[in-house]
């Protein structure tokens, strides 16, 4: 190379240098990889709207440390989500991560990610093995334990004395641990256990069967698109009226209670949040929500939403430096936000400890199908893997 | 028994799902010799657009109206565009070209509707159930499917057979050139046909959106099933749609409700189901198998 040619190239070199010595001015990036396309695109779509609006409220900051999001879609692919997430580590210098909405996605993903040393927050999957035997000191779970929910339904079974039910989910892992977790705490009898195939849309035969068995309950595990189609076809069987159908929270949120219609009304199901949870963070969070999406969250927003909240206490502990891995999972563990669920804490396996409750689709003031509360079942409930897991207590 | 019968109603009403969507894919392929992966495509509009004039009018005639001529339109407007230009490619080529079309239908769904998935609620007389036996309800709904079946498959058997329309259909299906050589325009020939098979599709995608959910990518799944029934049909075979569309429809159904419990005399239930589930999915797949085993060319299809 000539002389002169070196001029410029130097020059160029010091340019691009310059914004590196500025580094307390520039945001902390936090790389959201989550599925936004395919059927169940709407699950990461508002765990995003969630959390934008956590940082929305900030100004562009969490825990008054501006931050930059960047969020990338993964369609639903562990391998797409495992690239992305290797670009943005790589590449993009991100020490915060979190996204996951589907339970394999998330097997694919966090194990790696979390072994270089990067913070993972989930804002919803929970499988059981993250939770118990590859549990993380740089993984939070900041949702729930993928079983909570169903063991909550099985002990509100026991507690209001319910009995004689029949249960259907689909044949794969979620599906198993679903009913698993129900018959945990359900002491009952059950009256028939089907596993229908991954993504069956017409659920005619089963419904016969199911009328011919005459339980006195129903309880199923149908995510997304699945959950649609059994509700409205049970209900289209006339058996709405006749036996009660109880699910998990997520088949009775309100963009799946939309889809559904009137054949949702009166399904009783479980979650860990609800609209109308009385406390100052939850009613800010809803009547906020509402004012920016114009419609109303659900628990996929609430978990996105104190994700953010989450994220933001411990930024604020350690003043922004993400390079200090140590100060940023204590404060992550000391959990200092006020959850839109109420009482919130983590657990040794960096799970939530917290209440879960039951509610009910009713029709709101405004004519609209939402859930209100039934009962508290759990209070301050932890998971049933923390044993498993090696994390030793902290001090 | 009551349950028996029962099981073979909800066969029967799978069945006449498929071949609204079998017969018309068969008439492009029998007629055209074109694969068209895209007609999954054409079910979802159908069911977008339909459970969207339900949604704004409430009527739900008017809702299938508007599913019928939107897949109808979109079809038209496909082959126009897109597919004319593939008749005489490889089909290999077709695969490739109406695949994209997939992926860019899914895509402009997702921009018009969005990601939430959208419901359909019937009117009441067609919501509820039926007592057709003492004790047995049926869903009205499920009847009405069958119904429309069986008047479309007699609608089809007319068209074709009866009509000069379907004489010209029959007559470009066995020898292109020469019908084009006597005058009949075989280009709008083809749109027209075309056209039908999507106005099909999308019947299928409205009657199928009160049961399920309405979301992109919808088609998918139902279009593998469909070519399925057109293989064991034998391909390009108005016949050979109708017998394999009934026969996946009742194999599919009563493969699920009693696969497991014959399983269950041998096994414990956890096992039975997981292992009747694996089963009764494969079904169709073994049928299929059989079905070409013993005549290559599908049930229907012609020897030479």
């Amino acid at each position: 190379m000539r002389r002169a040619a070196c001029i410029p190239f130097l020059a160029a070199v010091l340019a691009a240098a310059i914004p590196f010595a500025a580094t307390a001015a520039e945001p902390v990036r936090i790389g959201m990889v989550t599925t936004l396309s395919t059927g169940g695109g709407y699950l990461g779509e508002d765990i995003r709207n969630g959390f934008q609006l956590a940082l929305d409220q900030g100004d562009g900051a969490l825990g008054g440390v501006p931050v930059e999001l960047i969020v990338e879609d993964d369609g639903r692919e562990p391998g797409n989500a495992r690239q992305l997430a290797r670009r943005l580590i790589e590449s993009e210098g991100v020490r915060l991560m979190t996204g996951s909405v589907f339970s394999n996605v998330a097997m694919a993903t966090i194990p790696s990610i979390v072994r270089d040393g990067v913070i993972y927050i989930s804002p919803n999957a929970g499988p059981a093995q993250l939770a118990g035997r590859l549990c993380h000191e740089n993984y939070f779970n900041a949702a729930y334990q993928n079983d909570n929910f169903y063991e909550a339904m099985g002990q509100y079974f026991n507690d209001e004395g319910l009995d004689n039910v029949y249960l259907l989910a689909p044949n794969y892992a979620a599906g198993k641990d679903a009913l698993t977790g129900f018959k945990r705490y359900f002491d009952g009898n059950v009256v028939g256990e089907v596993y229908t195939q991954l993504g069956q849309t017409d659920y005619a035969a089963e419904i016969a069967d199911l009328r011919a068995a005459e339980p006195d309950n129903v309880f199923f595990f149908y995510p997304g698109g699945m959950g649609i189609n059994f509700i409205k076809q049970y209900a289209q069987a006339g058996l709405d009226q006749r036996i009660p159908l109880f699910g998990p929270g997520f088949s009775a949120d309100n963009s799946l209670v939309d889809a559904v219609g009137e054949a949702a009304l009166g399904m009783v199901n479980s979650a860990h949040w609800s609209r109308d949870l009385d406390n100052a963070a939850n009613r800010q969070f809803v009547d906020a929500y509402i004012a920016a999406y114009d419609r109303e969250p659900t628990l996929y927003a609430a978990q996105g939403y104190d994700t953010a909240r989450l994220i933001g206490s411990a930024l604020a502990a350690v003043a922004g430096d993400v390079s200090d891995t140590e100060g940023l999972r204590a404060a992550l563990r000391a959990a200092d936000f006020d959850s839109v669920r109420g009482d919130f804490r983590f657990g040794r396996n960096q799970h939530p400890i917290q209440d879960i409750y039951v509610r009910r689709v009713v029709r709101g003031e405004d004519g609209n199908l939402t859930n209100a509360l039934v009962a508290k079942v759990f209070d301050d409930h932890q998971d049933a893997y923390v044993g498993d897991c090696g994390i030793p207590e902290q001090g | 028994m009551q349950l028996f019968l029962e099981q073979v109603l909800n066969g029967l009403q799978f069945g006449m799902t498929l071949l609204l969507m079998a017969s018309g894919l068969t008439l492009v392929f029998g007629i055209m010799n074109l694969i068209n992966l895209a007609h999954g495509s054409l079910f979802m509009l159908g069911a977008f657009a339909g459970a969207t004039v339900v949604a704004w009018s409430g009527s739900f005639l008017l809702g299938l109206l508007a599913g019928v001529v939107t897949a109808g339109l979109a079809g038209m407007a496909m082959e126009a565009l897109v597919l004319r230009r593939l008749y005489r490619r490889d089909h290999l080529d077709q695969v490739l070209a109406t695949f994209g079309l997939i992926l860019l239908f899914n895509e402009a769904v997702r921009v018009i509707w969005g990601r939430r998935p959208l419901g359909l609620t019937l009117p009441d007389w067609l919501a509820g159930s039926v007592e057709i036996l003492p004790g047995v309800g049926y869903p009205v709904f499920r009847l009405a499917v069958i119904a429309v079946g069986l008047a479309v498959m007699a609608g089809l058997w007319w068209l074709v057979m009866r009509t000069r329309l379907g004489m010209r259909i029959r007559a470009g299906a066995s020898d292109r050139e020469m019908i084009g050589a006597l005058g009949v325009n075989i280009t709008a020939l083809y749109t027209l046909v075309f056209g039908l098979g999507a106005c099909l599709a999308g019947l299928a995608g409205v009657m199928a959106a009160p049961f399920i959910a309405v979301q992109s990518g919808m088609g998918e799944d139902i279009l593998i099933l469909t070519f399925v029934v057109i293989v064991i049909g034998g391909i390009g075979s108005l016949r050979g749609a109708v017998a394999g569309a009934l026969l996946i429809g009742l194999a599919d159904t009563l493969g699920r409700v009693y696969l497991p419990d014959l399983l269950r005399l041998w096994l414990p239930p956890a096992t039975a189901d997981g292992a009747g589930a694996a089963l009764a999915s494969m079904t169709i797949y073994l049928l299929m198998a059989l079905v070409l085993a013993l005549r290559p060319r599908g049930l229907f299809g012609d020897a030479g």
